[in-house]
Parts: structure tokens; sequence; C-alpha cells
């Protein structure tokens, strides 16, 4: 039974949970800019799923891995902008946009790695990221192989949080997009474009989500593959309520769900030959359930999500 | 004192489809002076407003500020102008703070720094030379009603305005709070702001304002200095015809209708009752006066099935079956007006017809032979109802949503008249409505208690009780007064009674 508390003190499962996290962290946050500015965004998992080909690919036919990250962050942000033309400009409805959205960014995703790579059978590899060594923090005993032993990719995200937390709290840009979430007509009413600070969030936020699928390709894994974003940018828009919207928040939400995983690879491997392994599986999205629906219940949606803006119209 | 020109418009048109919502309006605003704008719900006052600050685009006509031409359909020229406009609806984020709500709009977006520190200063120093105290750091959504008004006009000073336009701002507002923003706006006029002022309430106009338009249907149909104002001759001309103002006439009481024992309601959800007794006899309109949040809505809820007493007896004469939901209370011929006509009264979504025959579901006359409903019969009922009524609209087939305040209540109120209801719970039933309309509907009440209907009439407006009901009782903190009869009392031992006085 001690086994299983000790795997809380080993340095390779707070290491595995912040490699976890990290892709979870930056599509959350993603979210969050969109959602904030009153859209969701439920091409999500396409489009982390189209930044991590286009983030593989390029780095596959030879650029390095920034401009492999740059790559994915600029298809994101296409996608972002064929998703606020619908949803802000023409005012279409959320839910059905974002899904197809998903629908066409991950099969014109896969479809393009088939045209440019018909033949292949296993997938091929690239030279992702390596983990760099942070100077004496690295050396410190446990903390070191924990958190300071990481791919620059991982700090990049990090930074992320640091950086969305910045926006929301500190500029003129940020209070805009919580207003244009929550009352747009104040907004406008101050001489601000609804639409265009729309805009900026949700081809930002989206973005952000490419560059989270990325990361699975060229710090987490080597390689690309149909399906292996696997629901993860599902599990991003719960990460947003759970997060109650704010940036500080959905890296809690993103770790606490990554070290329900890494806990689980690791819990499989002690007790695999008496409990079968789905259970495991199974426990990270049912404790993130039970997480929710505790933080859920004080949760405040931004009250202007999902609905158009309309400029010029009788109300 | 010479006058200078503030603001200029000419000839100002803008069409809905093929409505007319205003139609060719000139007009002009000086410096140190409050316009107001008089008119009916729907007369074309706040599509005017709009477009001067930006939100619309006229069809045709010109806009001059201090010479400059406005450019149309673009708020922030208007605000860099010096054009500030205080909406209807408040255009405030409850999500953030005071202090954000108001210095958003001074920077571009793409500016990387907030300068709360300077704006904080500023905004302090405003609010001290106009008389507007607030607390930078709270959160709008724990602010009163008139605490974000005074948000929204800080807002506007915030961004340097010089002609202030407020749109029917006291629409929510208290008495005592009607008086402080009066003070506010003669405060702004001496330091050489103008103001325009929307409103539909005449003694407020003539109280504050220097110069009157009145608006009728879209068009401009007098000016008249406030000094020289007559009240009765504006009131005609706001609505266009001569107003019929509700005659009391004697009704003999017939028997008790209803008694409540006893009754409480002690829940989170709404503001309690304790211990309120009453009685309501057929023929009788008993006035229930009070400052708004006092209990009146939780006995309201409860007198039509919607909120269930936690404690006490509700004994109606006629009461066979177990009371369980409004259906129930409907059957037996009770009649609720709710207090937001607009969100419990109709769906503002669905045709005119639907809702005019939303109550009727089970009269069999309006469904077919399987159930469905007919349409033919319905269209007949709804048409019959709103000539009946003098409902005015374009079509039955129209969006009920479209339909002004008075035209609204003139539905709600006929939807239940047709059914010839025992006992009618009217919620501030003339709120937020023009004189005309107020005299509509309170005609209709009394038209009701002449055909022996028991009337509960739950008002805020003094004067409204005092016309029209035959007892008025005063709620205070979930109790309820004794009944005096409205002849032997004033308004000013019901406005003491409103404020505590007499309750243990």
């Amino acid at each position: 039974m001690i086994e299983f508390i000790e795997i809380i003190f080993t340095a390779g499962f707070w290491a595995a949970t912040i490699r976890i996290a990290c892709p979870l962290i930056l599509a959350t946050i993603g979210e969050v800019l969109c959602e904030r500015a009153g859209v969701l965004n439920l091409g999500i998992e396409g489009i982390m799923s189209i930044g991590a080909m286009v983030g593989w690919m390029t780095v596959f036919l030879g650029a390095d891995l920034y401009t492999g990250i740059l790559a994915a962050l600029i298809i994101g942000g296409l996608f972002g902008l064929l998703h606020a033309i619908f949803t802000v400009y023409l005012g279409a409805s959320q839910h059905v946009t974002g899904i197809g959205i998903t629908m066409l960014a991950s099969s014109l995703g896969f479809f393009c790695f088939k045209l440019i790579l018909p033949a292949s059978t296993t997938p091929p590899k690239i030279k992702p990221f390596q983990p760099i060594d942070i100077p004496f923090l690295s050396e410190l005993p446990f903390l070191g192989p924990a958190f300071f032993q990481h791919t620059p990719f991982t700090y990049l995200a990090i930074l992320v949080v640091i950086f969305a937390f910045w926006l929301m709290n500190s500029t003129p840009l940020g209070l805009s997009i919580k207003m244009a979430g929550e009352n747009p007509m104040a907004l406008e009413a101050q001489g601000i474009d609804v639409f265009l600070v729309r805009t900026i969030a949700v081809v930002l936020g989206s973005a952000l989500m490419a560059v989270g699928g990325a990361y699975l390709t060229l710090s987490a894994f080597d390689a690309f593959y149909f399906g292996m974003i696997n629901g993860r940018g599902w599990i991003a828009i719960a990460l947003v309520i759970f997060a109650s919207w704010k940036p500080e928040r959905a890296l809690l939400g993103a770790l606490l769900f990554a070290g329900l995983d890494a806990y689980q690879v690791r819990a499989q491997q002690l007790a695999g030959a008496v409990i079968p392994y789905q259970f495991f599986l199974m426990l990270p999205f049912l404790l993130s359930i039970v997480a929710m629906v505790i933080a859920a219940k004080r949760t405040r949606y931004p009250k202007a999500l999902l609905i158009p803006f309309r400029r010029g119209e009788r109300h | 004192m010479i006058m200078t020109t503030l603001l200029k418009v000419e000839k100002i048109t803008k069409k809905f489809g093929d409505f007319y919502a205003n139609d060719q309006i000139s007009f002009e605003v000086n410096k140190s002076e409050v316009l107001a704008i008089l008119g009916e719900n729907g007369a074309g006052k706040t599509t005017l407003m709009n477009i001067l600050f930006g939100h619309y685009t006229p069809d045709a006509g010109n806009v001059n500020f201090e010479g400059n031409a406005i450019e149309f359909g673009n708020t922030n020229n208007a605000i860099k102008l010096g054009i500030g406009m205080v909406h209807q609806h408040f255009t405030l984020a409850e999500n953030l703070t005071v202090l954000e709500n108001i210095i958003i709009g001074r920077q571009s977006i793409f500016s990387l720094s907030l300068p709360k520190r300077q704006a904080r200063v500023k905004i302090l120093e405003l609010s001290k030379k106009f008389g507007l105290p607030i607390n930078p750091d709270e959160l709008v959504a724990n602010l009163s009603v008139s605490e974000k008004q005074r948000i929204e006009i800080l807002k506007t000073l915030f961004l340097d305005c010089k002609l202030l336009i407020l749109d029917e701002p006291t629409a929510a507002l208290t008495p005592q709070e009607t008086d402080a923003l009066f003070s506010t706006i003669r405060n702004m006029i001496e330091t050489g702001l103008s103001v325009i002022l929307i409103s539909h309430k005449l003694n407020e106009i003539l109280a504050v304002s220097d110069r009157i338009i009145v608006l009728r249907n879209g068009s401009s149909v007098g000016e008249i200095d406030t000094n020289s104002a007559d009240r009765k001759k504006i009131a005609e001309m706001i609505v266009g015809k001569k107003i019929d103002y509700p005659q009391k006439k004697k009704i003999p009481r017939k028997s008790k209708v209803l008694s409540l024992v006893d009754v409480s309601y002690d829940k989170t959800d709404a503001p309690n009752l304790s211990k309120v007794n009453l009685d309501l006899y057929g023929g009788q309109i008993l006035g229930i006066a009070g400052v708004a949040g006092n209990g009146q809505t939780t006995l309201a809820k409860i007198l039509s099935g919607h909120f269930k007493p936690t404690d006490g007896k509700i004994v109606f004469n006629e009461a066979k079956s177990v009371l369980t939901s409004p259906k129930s209370f409907m059957d037996l011929g009770v009649a609720y007006i709710p207090e937001d006509r607009n969100s419990d009264g109709i769906v503002g979504d669905m045709e005119i017809w639907e809702n005019a025959i939303m109550t009727e579901m089970d009269d069999p006359y309006l469904r077919n032979s399987l159930g469905i409903i007919n349409k033919k019969t319905s269209f007949d009922r709804s048409e019959n109802l709103c000539e009946t009524y003098d409902i005015r609209m374009q079509s039955i087939r129209q969006r009920s949503r479209l339909l002004s305040g008075g035209n609204v209540q003139k539905l709600l109120l006929g939807r239940w008249l047709m059914r010839k209801p025992k006992i009618i719970i009217a919620c501030q039933p003339t709120r937020g409505l023009d004189e005309g309309a107020i005299a509509s509907i309170q005609n209709l009440l009394l038209k009701a208690q002449q055909n022996g209907s028991a009337i509960i009439l739950i008002s805020e407006d003094l004067d409204e009780l005092l016309t029209i009901s035959d007892d008025i009782s005063v709620m205070y903190k979930g109790m309820l007064s004794d009944p005096t009869e409205t002849s032997s009392t004033d308004k000013l031992s019901i406005g003491l009674r409103m404020a505590g006085d007499g309750f243990l």
C-alpha cells in the first residue's frame, strides 16, 4: 500500500506531470482567451491536431524547431480567423462552427500529411526538443530532476501563463476582452470595436491551441500520427470551467489533471495484475469530473458567451 | 446671456424597414442648457440619440457638433468630439471593477499599459466635483441601480464629455435618488456642460429642463420653453389626442373573495413576509404601497401560486380543490399581472397572436379535432382581443417584443379580462409607461372593478394608488398594515408609513 503513496515522492512523477500538463496549459489558456471574449471555440481539438502536424512537418522538411512552433502558431491563428469570421462577423452558431472547424482541421491536417508522406507505414521521426539543465537549480536533489530539467518548449508554456496573466490583468486589450465577453454593448459605448476585440482574442487563443498541439510532436514525442490529440482539446474545454476563465487557475487545473494522469500510469504498473488497467485510465477523467462539479458550483460564466454581437440592431 | 450653439441636428431621418423611426427631425442644443426630449415609448427618442452617439447610421440628415460634422455609425468619433451617453440599459460589465469600467476606451487596445493610478486620481476628483460618491475598487455586480448610474455618468465625464445624453435616467430610481440625479445635472450645467434628457415623465422634465422638444411617431411636434409650459397641453401633445383621465366611481362592495391568515414566507430566494393578514372583497381595489423590495413581489407571487407560503393560510371563497400550482389559481379566477411584463408576462420572440392565446390553450374552441391549434379561430380571438383593448400593432403575426410597453400591458391585461377574472393581482401595472398608456390601463382596471372583480394593486406610484384604489395598505419589511380608506388618507401619511412609521 505504501508504494502508492511513494509515487508522489518521486521526481519522475513530477517531471511527467509537467510534461503532460504543457499541451493542456497552452490549449486551456487559448480557450480562456476565446471564451472570455464571448466566443466558445470548439475547434480546439482540430486546431491542436493541425498545429501538431504543421509544427512537426515544418521541422521534418528541414526547418529548425522554433520555426516549427512559429508555423503552428500561424496555422492556429488562421483557423482562429476562420472561426471568427463565421461566429463574430456573421454571427453563426458557435457550436456548429466550432465542431465544423474541428472536423475540417483534423482531417485536413492528416490529408496533407499523407500527401507529403504517402508511403510511410511506420511514422517517420524528427529530433525533438531536448531537455536542458538550468544552471545550479537542476542540480538540486529532487527539485532539480522534477522541475529544472525540462525542454525549452516546457518553459515557454510556463511563460505563456505569465504572458496571459499580464495580458488579462494589466493591458487595455485584456480589459476589453473581459468586457466583450460580459457586455459587448458596454465596450461599444466606450468607442471600442467589439468585432475587432473578439477577433483578436479568437485568433490569439487559437494560435495558442495550435502551439499546444505542436508541443506533442516537437517536445513530448517525435512523430505525428492521426488521432494523437486524443481528446486533450475537450479536456481543455472542461478545464476552462474549472479555471473560472482565469489563466492562473488554468495552470492549476492542467497540473491537477496531468498529475492524476501521471499517477495512474505508475499505479497501473504497481497493481496491474490485480486491478484492470482500464480502471486507472479512467481515474483522471473521473476525478476531473468530481473536481469540476465542486469548482463549477461557484463559477460565473461570461454573460455574453455564445451570444453574437450585432451593431445598430434594435434591442 | 449669449447662447452659443453646441449641437445642431438637421433633418435626421431613420427608417427600419418601412417604418419611419425618425422623420426629418431638427433641433439645436445650446451650451449650459438642459434640453428635454419627451415622447411616448416608440416615438423615436432613443433611435435619435443612438444616431447622435454613433450606434446607428441615419438614412438622411446632418449633425454638427461645435461646427464639426459628426461621422455617423462611429461611437468612437462621437466620444472624441465630446458626446457622452448614459443608456437606458446600463452599459457596464459586471465582472469588472468600477475603475476598470471607467478607464476602458481611454487608450488604444494595442497600448501596453493601463494607467490605473492616474485614472483613480482623476475619477476621485470628478466624483468629488460632481457629488457622485463611488468606490473605484468595488465590483460593479455588487452595486445598486443608482450607484451603477453614477458610474455611467462618471464614465462620460472621465472621457471629457461636453454634451451628456441621458436616456430615461430615472426609470429605475427611487424619488430620493431622482432628486440627487437632478442636482448633479444642475451641477454639470453650471460648469458649462450641456445635457439632453430623454424621458416620458412630465413632472421630472418640468422640474429640471430649460427647453422641451416633443416627439410623436418619429416627428418633432413642438418646442416649448419650460418656463411657459402647461402640463396638460404637453401631455396631450405627446399623445396626440385628449387623454381620458380615469374617473373613480363608487362601487357597492360584494362578498369576501379572499383572505390571507398569518401568511409568512421565510426563504432566501426573495424578500420575506411575516404574518400578513388581508381580506379582499368583490368590487374592491385594494392598493398596496411600499418601497420596492419590501415583500410586495413575494406577496404577489404567493397570491398567484408561484410561491408557496412557508406558514399561514390562503382562503378563497370558492376554493374546492387543493391549490398546488399557478394553474390551479388561474382556474379559480385569479389573474396575475407580473411586475416585469417583458420577461414574465409575454414571450418576446413569439408572435402577438401566440401570446394572446397562450393562457387559453384549454379552450376547445382554439383547437381542431386532432387537438392541434386551430389557426383560424386563434387568429380571430387575437384580432378581437387587440381590437377590444386597443392594442396598436402592425399585424398579429408581428413578434411581441416590438410592441411598446403600454401595448404589451394592454395585451396582458386584456388576455386576463377576456376570462372575466374574480381576482386581479396587478403588480406595478403602469411602471415605465407614458401618460396615455397609464390612463388606459387604469381605466381598464376600473372597468374590471365595475364588473365585479376584486383587485390588488401593488404600486410605488402614490398618485396612482390615491386615484384608483378604495383602500390602501402599506408594506414594510414584509409586514402589511391594516387598510385605510383612500378618502381618509394622503400622500404624506402613506409616505411616512412606507418609511416604517407605525410598524413595530
